[in-house]
C-alpha cells in the first residue's frame, strides 16, 4: 500500500522508543520464507531493534464472505475448507455446527463421534505444522521432518474418509458425506499407536533445546489481561493463563463423553505457546483414543424424513418416498426450512474460537455469513508483542501465533 | 450487576431483546452504544469482545433499516454471551469506536469500515484493511455486484429508498 510519511506513528509508547533520524524501514514479506504465507510487515527498526511493526494484509483476500451469499449451506463447505488450510475439516465442522444450530438439527451419536475424531485429528494436524515450522524457522530442522511424517498419515486418514487428502468437503448439513468403515477405524488406531512416539521425538528435539529455548522464552509476552482485551482465544490465550476452552465451557459434538484436560500456561511468551500446543496434542490424542474405541453403531446421518439430508441412493431409485425426499432437498425452489433469524455459534478450532455469525432470509443461502477468524484477531496483537524485540524475534513470535493468511484475509 | 439492568439504565425501553436458540441479541439505539458497551464491560463482566461485524439489510424481508452492526460479547468469568446490535441508516453511517474499551476492536472495526463503509468516530487508524487503499466501494454491501463483467462503475448503486 502506498504509505504517506504523515501516516506513520511517530513514537511508540509500548517500547518507549523515541523517534530518531536514523530509524529505517524494512519490508518483511509479502513473500518471505518465515511468513509461510502471503503477509507483509512494515517494520521500523533502530539497528536491529523493532520499534514499530505495521502489518499490511489482504494479499489473499478472495471474498469468501461474499461467496457465502451465493452458495447454499452445503456448497459453502468447499469454501470454508480453504480458510484455514491447516485444519480444513475443523472449519467444515464449525460451519455446519452453526447451520445445524440454526436449523435445530440434532446429530446422530455416530456422527458426533466421527466429527469429534476428525476435529481432534485436525488439531494434531495444525499443531504439528505449527510446532514443526516454528522449529524450522528457528533453525531446528529435524523436528519439522518428524512433524510432517505424522501429518502425512493424517492426510491419508482424511483421504480414506472423504476421498480427498486436503480439502475434504466431508461434512454435510445433518451428517457427513460417507460413513466410516472398519478399515478407517484401524487406520486411526494405527496412527494413534505411532503418534505418541513421534510426539516424544519432537519433544526431545525442541523442549530442552538450548537454542530453541533462548529464542522463544520471554519473547513476545502477552499478559492475561491483554489476551482478553485483544480478544485472543485458543492456545494463544491459554498460554497467557486464560482458562477457557469451548470444548469444556460450551461442550458441543461428543466432548462431554471424554476425559481430557485443558492445557494452560502462565508466562504468555512464545515458549509457553509452544508448550501449550505440545500439551494439547497429547490431550487430543487421548480424545481420539477414547472415541475411536467407542464409535456408536447406527446411522451416521439424521433421518432423511426430516428433509435435511439426502436419502440413500437405493431408496431414491426404488421408492417414491425416497425420490420425493431427494427432490425436496435438491430442487431449486425446495430445500431446507430456514427460519428468518440470525445466529452466532462457535467451536474450538485448533487456532482458537472459530465462529460464524449467520443471518438467513428464509432461503437456502446465507444472507450474511460472517466468519470470526482467530488468525485475524491474533495477528492484530502482533505489533504489540514485537515492539522492543529484535528483528530475529519476529519469526519466533509470528510462528507462535500461527497466522494462516488464507483465514486472515478470507 | 447483570446486563438487563445495564440496558434498563442506559436505554430504558428502547432496547429490544430477542432470543433464538441460546443466543441473546439486544438491539439498542446507536447513540447509546458506547455507554452500553462500556457499562457492560465494566459493570456486567463482559470483558471480551468476541467479534464485530455488520449486516446490510438492503433486501432483507421486512427490514426497515439499512445496516446492522453487531457486537458479540463474552464474559470470560461466567461464560455468558450477549450480542448487541445497533441499526444505522444512510447517510449517517457513523458509530463511536470501541477501541478505547477493547484494543481487539481495532482491526474488527477496520474490517467493518472496509467492507461496509461504516465509520467509527475516534478510531486511531481507520484505513482499509483487506481491500487496497485505492478501492472506492464497499464489497459486502448488498448493492455491490457478486458477478458480472466490468468494474464497479458499470453497476447501479441502490439505496434503501429505491429497493
Amino acid at each position: 500500500m502506498p504509505f504517506e510519511i504523515s501516516e506513520w506513528p511517530t513514537t511508540d509508547a509500548e517500547s518507549g522508543a523515541v523517534e530518531h533520524e536514523y530509524l529505517w524501514t524494512l519490508n518483511f514479506g509479502p513473500q518471505h520464507p518465515a511468513t509461510h504465507t502471503t503477509l507483509r510487515l512494515i517494520l521500523t527498526l533502530d539497528g536491529e531493534k523493532v520499534i514499530n511493526a505495521v502489518p499490511d494484509i489482504g494479499y489473499l483476500h478472495s471474498g469468501f464472505e461474499k461467496l457465502a451469499e451465493d452458495l447454499d449451506f452445503n456448497q459453502y463447505v468447499t469454501i470454508v475448507d480453504r480458510m484455514n488450510y491447516l485444519s480444513p475439516l475443523a472449519n467444515e465442522i464449525a460451519w455446519h455446527h452453526t447451520v445445524e444450530k440454526l436449523l435445530g438439527i440434532e446429530l446422530t451419536p455416530r456422527c458426533r463421534y466421527v466429527r469429534t475424531i476428525l476435529a481432534e485429528l485436525m488439531r494434531l494436524h495444525d499443531h504439528l505444522l505449527n510446532v514443526g515450522t516454528t522449529g524450522l524457522d528457528l533453525g531446528a530442522f529435524t523436528a519439522f521432518l518428524y512433524a510432517f511424517a505424522q501429518r502425512e498419515k493424517i492426510y491419508d486418514i482424511a483421504e480414506a474418509a472423504s476421498g480427498q487428502r486436503f480439502h475434504g468437503s466431508y461434512t454435510r448439513v445433518g451428517g457427513v458425506l460417507f460413513d466410516i468403515n472398519t478399515a478407517w477405524v484401524n487406520q486411526v488406531r494405527a496412527f494413534c499407536k505411532g503418534f505418541r512416539q513421534a510426539h516424544t521425538d519432537i519433544d526431545k528435539l525442541l523442549t530442552r533445546n538450548r537454542i530453541f529455548i533462548d529464542r522463544t522464552r520471554g519473547v513476545g509476552v502477552l499478559t492475561r489481561d491483554d489476551a482478553i482485551n485483544f480478544s485472543c482465544t485458543g492456545p494463544v490465550a491459554r498460554a497467557s493463563g486464560v482458562v477457557r476452552d469451548l470444548r469444556k465451557n460450551e461442550p458441543y459434538l461428543a466432548y462431554n463423553d471424554f476425559d481430557f484436560q485443558v492445557v494452560c500456561a502462565k508466562e504468555g511468551d512464545s515458549f509457553s505457546r509452544y508448550q501449550v500446543r505440545m500439551g494439547e496434542m497429547l490431550e487430543s490424542l487421548g480424545i481420539i483414543e477414547q472415541a475411536i474405541e467407542n464409535v456408536p453403531a447406527g446411522p451416521i446421518n439424521v433421518d432423511p424424513e426430516g428433509k435435511a439430508v439426502l436419502p440413500a441412493k437405493p431408496d431414491v431409485f426404488r421408492s417414491i418416498e425416497g425420490l420425493i425426499n431427494h427432490f425436496e432437498l435438491i430442487m431449486p425452489n425446495r430445500g431446507f426450512e430456514v427460519p428468518l433469524e440470525s445466529i452466532y455459534a462457535a467451536t474450538e478450532s485448533p487456532n482458537g474460537e472459530l465462529g460464524f455469525y449467520l443471518v438467513t432470509n428464509g432461503t437456502n443461502r446465507a444472507y450474511r455469513a460472517r466468519t470470526r477468524p482467530p488468525s485475524y484477531i491474533h495477528f492484530a496483537v502482533f505489533p504489540h508483542l514485537i515492539a522492543g524485540h529484535m528483528l530475529s524475534d519476529i519469526v519466533a513470535v509470528l510462528g507462535s501465533l500461527n497466522i494462516i493468511a488464507a483465514e486472515l484475509d478470507r | 450487576m447483570n446486563w438487563q439492568s445495564v440496558l434498563r439504565d442506559c436505554c430504558g425501553s428502547a432496547a429490544a431483546e430477542h432470543r433464538f436458540r441460546d443466543n441473546i441479541c439486544v438491539t439498542i439505539p446507536a447513540e447509546s452504544l458506547h455507554q452500553v458497551l462500556s457499562r457492560l464491560k465494566n459493570d456486567a463482566g463482559f470483558d471480551m469482545l468476541v467479534d464485530i461485524t455488520a449486516v446490510d439489510y438492503l433486501d432483507y424481508p421486512d427490514a426497515a433499516d439499512r445496516f446492522g452492526v453487531v457486537y458479540c460479547l463474552l464474559a470470560t468469568g461466567s461464560g455468558e454471551r450477549l450480542i448487541v446490535r445497533v441499526l444505522l441508516n444512510e447517510p449517517d453511517l457513523q458509530l463511536s469506536t470501541a477501541v478505547d474499551l477493547w484494543r481487539g476492536a481495532d482491526w474488527l472495526e477496520r474490517e467493518v469500515f472496509d467492507m461496509f463503509g461504516i465509520r467509527f468516530a475516534g478510531h486511531p487508524d481507520l484505513r482499509r484493511i483487506l481491500m487496497p487503499d485505492e478501492f472506492t466501494s464497499y464489497p459486502l454491501r448488498k448493492d455491490y455486484p457478486l458477478k458480472g463483467r466490468g468494474e464497479r462503475h458499470n453497476f447501479a448503486v441502490i439505496t434503501r429508498a429505491e429497493s
